[in-house]
């Protein structure tokens, strides 16, 4: 039985993920490397306003001054960013005829995980039906939004068609001053998404980017601005279980969120990015830079996240709570297999009075990958009876992977109250052996024991999400615990 | 002679000095001492002092510390006379070894060496580099990092004295033993001792540890402590810091653990101007046991920052770290707890725990737990609260006509009292307790701050006429 338990434990841990780079995109490109004239290209290309323009070049002159932070629990080969194509248009996909053509490999996996035909159509690009589908959808949900006075667009068309909107809350939570990453974002951002809900407005939908048919392709300096006016209410959804596939190295996208008196924020994320190869190589550099306030009293902004891609993620939602009474959440799941590297948590900057954080960060590390959890709680002076709760568990499955628990508590009033806990533990043997002596075999066990784990993040998630996340999971698994 | 620094930057200064005086740091010190000097020196005029750049001095700044005018202590100030008389100090039954070191210079009226009928060596460190230069070459050096934390090369290359203590191989040091690192002088002074315990095989020692000033001039203490524990042996070691507020002390102290050894420390901070304490723990031998406890009671202006590491090495060891705090007025605590679990070091158990209470919105905590855990089948877990009183435990008080003050008082001992059980000796546990209680109710006199109680002559004790030193 302990020989077929390491064989287990060596398929799955050794397992590679099978879905190599396919699309093969023609491109408009902006010179190699990154100067003032890239920059003016890139404007240019999109036909920016003057402001806009000036913002990009403030930033980058910014970004000249800075240099690339080491303190993360990560370890790469120094970026060249003079080697980066920053700006690649998107033409056109070269399309497949039909699904059969596409790696029946990504077609199990997109069985798995529940994935409708229409849908595996249009993440693999076979296109034709499932775009015109798509757009039918797309053309239903814009024309309930718009009803409702929501807006939902892409950030180039966000920046034509409002752009008071842009220039008044873009760059006012995440400054293009930032940090190394935020600020290259600010200089070269390609495209993104841009979410507004008036007063008042409850959005009746979840709003995905997924839904939005340009969404495909917006670059690897993604920029989302959403913004939720008093007593309104928008559940965003990011990315999607599906594997990505991606030819972008680097990945510095910037997310702000800003929520008024009232309003309620709530951001879902999967990422699912192409992690590397089993040696190490390759994959997603994701360097993210999340941030949300709450601006008026007793709003709240919540963060979800599952996070199974890339081969390194520096990721760090946080929630400003300004408001008296507001609410920050984080929930977190993070899984590492072979070479991959997470260094991921959240920040609860505690400003106003009464605001309450609650961050619950799940960690599985299995293979010879690294995952840490970094967080901050801070309170300031004004925050009379903050109240924040932190919970961060690591799991580790095989010998050669780590944990690492580094959280930041600046408490600076006596009325608050900060509770940190986080424990670290392998997979318990007595309950793989409770699910095994039931006829579940351990890969299917181990599935079920961290989804279980990892429970108490997944049920933030939106249902449909939810599910997939979860299927997701135990698949991530399948190729990783040992 | 003292070396007095002017408008010169201090580093600069001290790397001038200490070429200046090379003969003076030498003299004395076995080849492989002054090799490690040399290297020292070198590492020093690389980091320089830390700064609040580096992630484990994020909060704790040395600027203003570092900005006065110090005299260095660089050679001896010989005493004609009993210092022990002038303090006329003793712990009340308690029965101790005792050796003093006044500005980082050994300074007792005995032999600077002395030899216990069980061979346990207590003295100075400078002698003993000269009488016993093998047992010193064995370890000196070796646990520092005088590569990484510029201060520890600092010391390093300066320290010249400081205490020894060697306990030989089976042998239980039937007395705990005392030092007490005074301060005292007119001038601004930089002092840099330098400590080494060697404990053998089966022994077992205690150590009580006190800081202490004598007067209220500004200070910089840079203090390096490095410890040995063989395998199978004790240590005891309590650490009781009641300095003025003008001082800044950094106090670093490294323990290397052999196979089965076991180590407490506790660490009790009552009152100093910046406190930072660098407690180092390398568990290198199988089955060895490390505990931590740390209480720190801080108002006005202090700072206080505990920063630990526990470093398991090899499988089968454990950890279990309880540090609370208590932080009043403008007062700044700082908790940076590192526990590193190396790869294969399996069956490792580390607890570590960070509970603080804010009695002013002054005031800040900057706790910080970490863990990096590269083992998996290990057990680990940390936690940090920030927090009040317990309303409700006011309540049930206040309900049973316990006026608010008491009742504040007496969570606040109950809250202090969990560090302070962990006391093993008696008479220093109901010493202690008397003095937290005595400081939570704010009556702590300058001359209570000392596990020395001084005999009814308080005042004179901070009037010491240096002239006849």
């Amino acid at each position: 039985m302990e020989a077929s338990k390491n064989n287990i434990i060596e398929e799955v841990t050794q397992g590679e993920y099978k879905y190599g780079f396919v699309t093969d995109i023609e491109n408009d490109f902006a010179p190699t490397g990154l100067s003032e004239d890239t920059i003016r290209f890139i404007s240019a290309k999109k036909n920016e306003p003057e402001f806009l323009l000036e913002y990009r070049l403030k930033a980058y002159r910014h970004w000249l001054t800075l240099e690339e932070p080491e303190w993360a629990h990560l370890h790469h080969p120094k970026i060249n960013y003079q080697d980066i194509i920053f700006y690649a248009a998107p033409k056109k996909k070269e399309q497949l005829g039909s699904l059969d053509e596409v790696d029946p490999e990504l077609i199990k996996t997109f069985e798995k995980l529940g994935i409708s035909l229409n849908e595996q159509k249009m993440f693999t690009g076979v296109a034709v039906d499932a775009v015109i589908d798509s757009i039918s959808v797309t053309t239903t949900f814009k024309e309930t939004l718009a009803e409702k006075g929501i807006i939902f667009c892409s950030f180039s068309e966000a920046v034509k068609e409002h752009p008071d909107l842009v220039k008044k809350y873009m760059g006012s939570v995440v400054p293009y001053t930032d940090n190394f990453f935020a600020t290259l974002n600010s200089a070269v951002f390609s495209d993104g998404s841009f979410c507004f809900i008036p007063k008042g407005v409850r959005c009746p939908i979840e709003l995905s980017t997924y839904f939005r048919i340009n969404a495909a392709n917006t670059g690897q300096f993604e920029r989302t601005l959403i913004v939720a006016e008093e007593d309104s209410y928008v559940s965003y959804m990011e990315g999607c279980t599906a594997p990505q596939r991606d030819e972008n190295q680097l990945h510095a996208a910037i997310v702000e969120i800003v929520a008024l008196e009232n309003a309620e924020v709530k951001y879902s994320t999967v990422q699912n990015w192409y992690p590397g190869n089993k040696e190490g190589l390759g994959g997603i550099y994701n360097f993210v830079t999340k941030r949300g306030i709450c601006k008026g009293n007793n709003s709240k902004i919540s963060w979800t996240q599952v996070e199974t891609g890339s081969a390194i993620t520096w990721k760090y939602p946080s929630v400003i709570l300004k408001g008296d009474n507001s609410i920050g959440e984080f929930y977190s799941v993070a899984v590492t297999n072979n070479f991959q590297q997470a260094d991921t948590g959240s920040k609860m900057i505690h400003i106003g009075k009464n605001s309450k954080s609650t961050i619950i960060s799940k960690g599985i590390s299995a293979g010879k990958s690294n995952n840490s959890y970094r967080g901050l709680v801070k309170t300031t002076k004004s925050a009379v009876n903050a109240r924040n709760f932190s919970q961060c568990d690591s799991l580790l499955l095989g010998d050669k992977c780590g944990a690492h628990t580094f959280p930041y508590i600046e408490v600076g009033n006596k009325s608050s109250v900060v509770e940190h806990e986080a424990t670290t533990s392998k997979i318990s043997d007595d309950q793989l052996f409770y699910c095994k002596q039931r006829g579940i075999d351990t890969e299917s066990a181990i599935g079920l024991i961290v989804n279980g784990y990892a429970k108490e993040v997944l049920n933030k998630l939106p249902m449909e999400f939810a599910v997939e996340a979860q299927k997701l999971l135990s698949i991530s698994l399948e190729g990783s615990v040992g | 002679m003292d070396t007095t620094i002017k408008d010169m930057d201090l580093k600069s200064k001290l790397i001038s000095t200490f070429h200046e005086n090379r003969e003076l740091f030498y003299k004395n010190t076995p080849a492989e001492i002054s090799a490690l000097k040399d290297i020292a020196i070198k590492d020093f005029e690389r980091l320089g002092f830390p700064h609040t750049k580096l992630e484990d001095w994020r909060f704790t700044n040395l600027a203003n510390a570092l900005s006065h005018d110090y005299s260095l202590s660089i050679k001896p100030e010989y005493q004609e006379i009993d210092i022990e008389s002038i303090f006329l100090c003793e712990v009340p039954d308690m029965d101790t070894y005792n050796v003093v070191l006044l500005n980082g210079w050994f300074a007792s009226k005995n032999a600077s060496l002395s030899i216990l009928s069980n061979g346990t060596i207590i003295g100075s460190l400078a002698k003993a580099m000269q009488t016993y230069p093998h047992l010193v070459k064995e370890h000196y050096g070796k646990y520092a990092n005088t590569s990484k934390y510029g201060l520890d090369a600092l010391n390093t290359a300066f320290s010249q004295d400081g205490i020894f203590i060697y306990v030989p191989d089976n042998v239980k040091v039937n007395k705990p033993v005392q030092i007490i690192n005074v301060t005292n002088s007119e001038e601004k002074l930089f002092v840099q001792p330098r400590n080494l315990f060697i404990v053998g095989k089966n022994s077992e020692l205690t150590i009580v540890n006190c800081d202490h000033s004598l007067n209220h001039n500004v200070k910089f203490i840079n203090s390096l402590t490095e410890v040995f524990i063989g395998e199978n042996a004790t240590l005891n070691h309590y650490k009781m810091q009641n300095i003025d507020n003008n001082s800044a002390l950094i106090n670093s102290i490294y323990f290397h653990q052999s196979a089965n050894s076991n180590l407490t420390t506790n660490s009790i901070t009552l009152n100093g101007g910046l406190m930072r304490n660098n407690l180092n723990i390398a568990l290198a031998g199988e089955h060895s046991n490390a505990d931590l406890f740390g209480i720190y009671l801080i108002d006005s202006n202090q700072l206080v920052d505990n920063c630990t590491f526990v470093d398991h090495i090899v499988p089968n060891c454990t950890s279990n770290e309880l540090y609370k705090g208590i932080m009043d007025d403008k007062s700044r605590g700082v908790f940076n707890g590192g526990v590193l679990v190396r790869k294969d070091a399996q069956k490792t158990q580390a607890f570590q725990s960070n509970r603080n209470i804010l009695l002013s919105d002054d005031a800040t905590i900057n706790s910080k737990p970490h863990l990096e855990i590269y083992a998996d089948d290990v057990k680990c877990s940390h936690g940090a609260t920030v927090g009040q009183l317990d309303p409700e435990a006011m309540f049930y008080m206040r309900s049973r006509g316990i006026s608010e003050d008491s009742a504040r008082m007496l969570l606040m001992y109950a809250f202090a009292n969990e560090v302070i059980n962990k006391i093993n000796i008696e008479v220093l546990r109901e010493r202690i307790d008397e003095m937290v209680s005595k400081r939570l109710r704010g009556e702590l006199s300058i001359c209570d701050q000392c596990v020395l109680q001084c005999k009814d002559k308080a005042p004179s004790v901070f009037n010491i006429d240096m002239t006849k030193i």
